[in-house]
Order: C-alpha cells, then structure tokens, then sequence
C-alpha cells in the first residue's frame, strides 16, 4: 500500500482561515457529517474543529478547559510544540509522513486540562468538499493529568463520488490518570485514498479507548496505529468495525506494547467483507509483566470478498499473559436454524445476525451518534443482503 | 378432541445415519405428552424432525399440524403455524441481546409485553445480554422459556426442562412450563417434552407418557408409572415389561 501515487491530487497549501461555520455547510453534506458522527449544530459538544479541502480550520472550543486550537496556530502560539510536535511518529518514516512533514496544511490540537471531566464530546471533521484534494494532516491531542474527555472524530467528503486523497498524523498523548474516548468515523467515498499514522502514548493510570468505525466504501485505507502503554496501570481499550464493500482495499489495525506494569490492553475487531479485500491486523506486545492482552478478530465474509486477520501476539518476559481469539468465516448455520425455529426467514436470521456483528454497543457513544450509526448500519445491512 | 400433530411412519436420518424409524405419533388439542428414553434413543431428534431443523432428513412418513401436511416446510413456517422448541443447547448469537430476541420471537405482538414476562422468570436482568453468552444452565432454560412465552405456540417441544438446572430454577422452570401450557397465555397448550429424571412431573400434568427406545416409540401409558419401571428396572427391562402389560390388558 506503500505505492500509492499521490502525483494526481492536490496538496497545495494555504494562506488564510477558512470563512465557512459548520452550519453554513450545505443541508446534503451536513447530513453526510452527520453520519460521520459531526454534529454542524454543535448541539452538546465541548468544542468543534471542522477542517475543508486544504484550507485553514474553522475551530470553536464551547467549554474553558478544552483548548482547540488549529495546529499551525499552536505550533505559532507554542514556539513549535517542541515536546509533542513529531515526538511519537518520525517524520521520514514512510512518504506519507514526508508528504504531511513537507506540507503541513492543518490539523487540531487538542489539549483537555488538567483534572477536567469533559461531559460534552469534542468533535472534529476533516471534510473533502473539491475534487482531486489533496489533505495532509496532523492532529495532536493532549489529556492533561487526571483530565478525561471523548472526542469524535468524523472524516467525509461532500459526495460519495469525490477523488480524493487524505493523509494523516496524529499523536496522542495520555497523561497520568488521563482517560480518553476516542471515535472515528470514516464517511469516505469510494474514490478515496486514505492512510493515517498514529501513536498514543499512555502514562501511568491512563486509559485511551479507541473505536474506529468505518461502514463506507473508501477505495483504499490503510492504518496501524501503536499504543504505547507506557505508565504503571495503563489501560487501552481498542474496538473496531469494518466493512468492506466490492472494489474496497482496506488494512487497519492496532498494536499496543504494553511497557508498564500492569497494564491491560484489549483489541477488539469485526469485519465483514461484502466483495472487498480487508487485511484485519493486531499485535500486542507483552514487554514487562505483570501485564496482560487480549486480541479478538472476526471476521465475515459475505460474498465474493476476502479478508487476511493477522493477529500477533508477542511476549518479551517470562509471566505475560497475552491471549488471541480469531475466527474468519461465513455465519454459523446453527444460528440462523436457532432464529429460523423461532419463527424468522433465512434472509430475517441473516440480517439479524449481520446486526448483531456490527453492534456499536461496546463502544458508548453519545445518543445522538449512536441512532445515526444505527441508520448506517440499517442501510449497509439492505444493502449486503 | 381433535388431533395438532399426527406423524405416520416417520424416518429420519442425519447424514447417513438412521436415527427414527417408523414413529407414530398423535398429540391431541391441549395434551401434555412425556417423552422418556435412554442416551441418544432418538428423543432429541424426534423433536428437531418436528420443528422442520435442516439436518434432520425426513426420508419416509409425513408430519400434519392440524391437518396440514408439514413434513416439507422449512422450520420459520411451523414456527409460525404455531410449533415452538426449546433448545437443549442453543447456541450464542454475539450482538443480539435476548430483549431484541424475545421482541422478534413475538412478532406482531405487543413489544412492552417482554418486561412482564422476563419479570415472570426474573430475567430483567439478561434482557440486555446477548443470547445464551455464558448464560448459566438454568438461565439458558429461562431464556428458551421467555423467547417461548413470546412466541406463543400451539404445540411446545421442550428438550429436557431439568437438564443442568438447580433446585430453585427448577422450581420456577416447572411453575412457568405448568402455567403455559395451563393457558397462561391465552389459549391452553400441547406438549412434547423431553425428560431423563423424570422431576419435570412435580411441576406440571401430564396426560401420557411415551418410551423412544432404539429408535422405536415403544409404550405409552401414566408417566409416572413408566418412570417407576424404568428407574426399577432399568430401560431395556422396563419396557419389555410395560410393553407385555399393555399387551396382557389388551
């Protein structure tokens, strides 16, 4: 996935602010945001950073202890972000890292304050609205000591057919006794090029959830983030559902390396591929104990689509405790006989159990987003049956 | 009363394997009929050729349903016909909690009615597991008896109501079993059930009791008298002497 040519799209980088409010978009592409999990009304967030095309952000933090900043200005404001700025990811790592080093057009910062309980999630969208755009992003995020907060973060384009390309960084940082949700959605359409590179580092006491939805097509994705968990009793907590339609190239997954003692990492991952070809990675590595891990991968396949779990367990000390369960294959017959007796047709106990795979339950989100993912949901399940 | 099921000459296989042959059986209108035998007799699958499960090969004889002829259709359509099993091992169905479950079971049915009738098995609190997810033996009985009570057949096949149930369980599993096929949901209710130990008879009545044994349906009379020969003489001999019994009375 490293060849991706990046020549044809447009990664120019630009002057000024961008003027529109997320209000001001249009009804269509609030609503697609919306599936995304961006809220334009800015209704019960804590902050808003809406991020256009290549353009300058649109940021708005509703809450004192939530600073939301893009990270042009915090690189100003902070004399580079000399602790944070590409201290977990290095630059010349690959040339998606290169690109985003070279030409940095935007990104968030978010930093929650120390021993700030953030009720409201903070909510962010990186937005394709141009044809043939070009984003290169970076985002970094700090939970300050004992603070806790949910961000979503929702990535979309204006129309499913847009040709676009986005790539990512983000560093996560986690301080002591810090916790933190942090919800993707990927709304991309099926023209779309997307590659991201993250680590979070997680100090002692902290907790980083992670849930990655991604029920769009997208034409290729592909996305390894690290989780360090560095601190005594650092928790991480990684969920995943993924769907890949025919003509999707999708390979995702999470490595945690569990440094400090006692630390708990859990990887969880559905996928389901309707004609898509989905690589489900996950590693974790046990580096000190005690310490313990979990790595769950199931997978689907519904159709003509193919998926490769890779699960990876490894353990550097005596007394880790790292465990794996990974199962790829079609549904049970015995579950949909078991739904048949009692009363519902082939295609009923199919869909009910497609339903149940892709339940974002785990994953506690807001009301709001969850009724909206539901509605996703509902309409990839017509639509793969 | 009139006949619900009538199954003629009935074969039924798995596979290769012959596991029925020529079973005949009538279940009246609102008749609760026990069904005893040994280890792997057959009883378990009577039950799944009944309820139409994809496995169970009917290869000769014919199943009616209030004299519909039901030996071809697929197990969703006796669901609906009125047929209702509950499982001895369901399996676990991970994302579909048993209150959506229990909803689905009901159909057209009242939804708010799932809150009284999992408080009558006191299972308010798996209603929002998912089905059968390390669900205790009991709990798994409870929750076939809730999806059961939703359902609301005419005619229910239950797969051993005592089986990896303890006593209190057992006390309510008896109690909700006697009261559904009482009419607790309306209309009174046939039964086919499955029992080893025979306890499954302190909770509810019964009108005949039947003996599967090596694939055959053998005797039919009291239950509790064909367990007292059975628990007294074991299988094999207690049949033989039930079965010269009938004979003798003619």
């Amino acid at each position: 996935m490293d060849e991706l040519d990046l020549s044809p799209f447009d990664f120019r980088v630009p002057g000024g602010p961008a003027s529109m409010a997320p209000h001001q978009l249009p009804q269509e592409e609030r609503k697609r945001l919306l599936m995304a999990g961006f809220d334009a009304s800015e209704k019960q967030r804590s902050g808003t950073f809406m991020h256009l095309d290549q353009s300058r952000a649109y940021c708005h933090s509703s809450h004192p202890d939530v600073e939301l900043l893009d990270i042009k200005e915090a690189l100003d404001r902070y004399n580079g972000l000399p602790d944070y700025f590409w201290q977990l990811i290095e630059p010349h790592q690959d040339p998606f890292t290169r690109l985003v080093a070279e030409r940095l057009q935007g990104g968030y910062f978010i930093r929650i304050a120390a021993g700030a309980k953030i009720q409201d999630p903070v909510q962010s969208c990186l937005f394709i609205q141009g044809e043939q755009v070009g984003q290169a992003i970076h985002n970094i995020i700090i939970v300050e000591e004992g603070a806790e907060a949910h961000i979503i973060t929702g990535c979309a384009t204006a129309t499913q057919e847009r040709v676009g390309a986005h790539i990512g960084v983000s560093e996560f940082y986690i301080r002591k006794g810090g916790r933190l949700t942090y919800t993707m959605i990927h709304n991309w359409g099926e023209q779309v090029d997307v590659r991201a590179r993250s680590r979070c580092v997680v100090e002692e006491g902290g907790l980083f959830e992670s849930n990655y939805i991604l029920l769009r097509p997208v034409k290729s994705l592909q996305m390894y983030p690290t989780i360090d968990l560095s601190g005594a009793g650092a928790v991480s907590r990684s969920n995943s559902i993924i769907l890949a339609p025919p003509g999707c190239l999708v390979d995702c997954g999470t490595r945690m390396n569990l440094n400090g003692p006692h630390t708990k990492g859990e990887i969880i991952s559905r996928a389901i591929s309707t004609g898509g070809t989905l690589f489900a990675r996950g590693h974790i590595r046990g580096n000190t104990v005690p310490c313990r891990g979990h790595l769950e991968c199931k997978g689907l396949i519904l159709g003509d689509g193919s998926i490769h779990a890779i699960p990876e367990l490894e353990g550097c000390v005596e007394g880790v405790e790292l465990s794996h369960e990974a199962a790829v294959g079609k549904i049970a017959q015995e579950e949909i006989e078991y739904l048949m007796a009692r009363g519902l047709d082939e295609d009923e106990a199919t869909a009910v159990i497609v339903q149940g795979f892709l339940n974002v339950d785990i994953m506690g989100l807001p009301p709001r987003l969850k009724a909206a993912l539901d509605q996703v949901i509902e309409e990839c399940r017509r639509n793969m049956l | 009363m009139a006949n619900l099921l009538t199954i003629q000459d009935l074969q039924v296989r798995v596979g290769t394997n012959l596991l029925l042959d020529g079973i005949n059986l009538q279940i009246q209108e609102e008749e609760t009929v026990i069904l005893f035998g040994p280890n792997g007799s057959g009883k378990t699958s009577l039950l799944m050729a009944i309820m139409g499960m994809p496995d169970y090969v009917i290869d000769r004889g014919t199943i009616h349903f209030r004299d519909r002829n039901i030996t071809n259709l697929p197990p969703y359509e006796r669901a609906r016909l009125g047929i209702g099993m509950s499982f001895q091992r369901p399996p676990t169905i991970h994302g579909l909690t048993l209150r959506h479950l229990v909803e689905l079971c009901g159909r057209e049915r009242e939804v708010q009615q799932t809150e009284a009738l999992a408080g009558r098995l006191n299972m308010e609190g798996l209603l929002d597991r998912d089905v059968n997810a390390a669900f205790s033996g009991g709990e798994i009985k409870r929750s076939e008896l809730l999806q059961l009570m939703a359902q609301n057949p005419s005619l229910l096949l239950f797969d051993e109501p005592e089986s990896g149930v303890d006593l209190e369980n057992m006390a309510l599993i008896g109690a909700s079993l006697h009261d559904m096929l009482q009419g607790g949901g309306g209309n009174r209710v046939s039964g086919l059930i499955i029992t080893h130990t025979g306890h499954i008879l302190d909770y509810i009545d019964s009108d005949r009791g039947l003996v599967l044994y090596e694939g055959r349906l053998c005797s039919h009379g009291d239950p509790r008298r064909i367990l007292a020969y059975i628990r007294q003489y074991g299988y094999s001999q207690g049949v033989a002497q039930l079965m010269d019994q009938e004979e003798s009375h003619g």
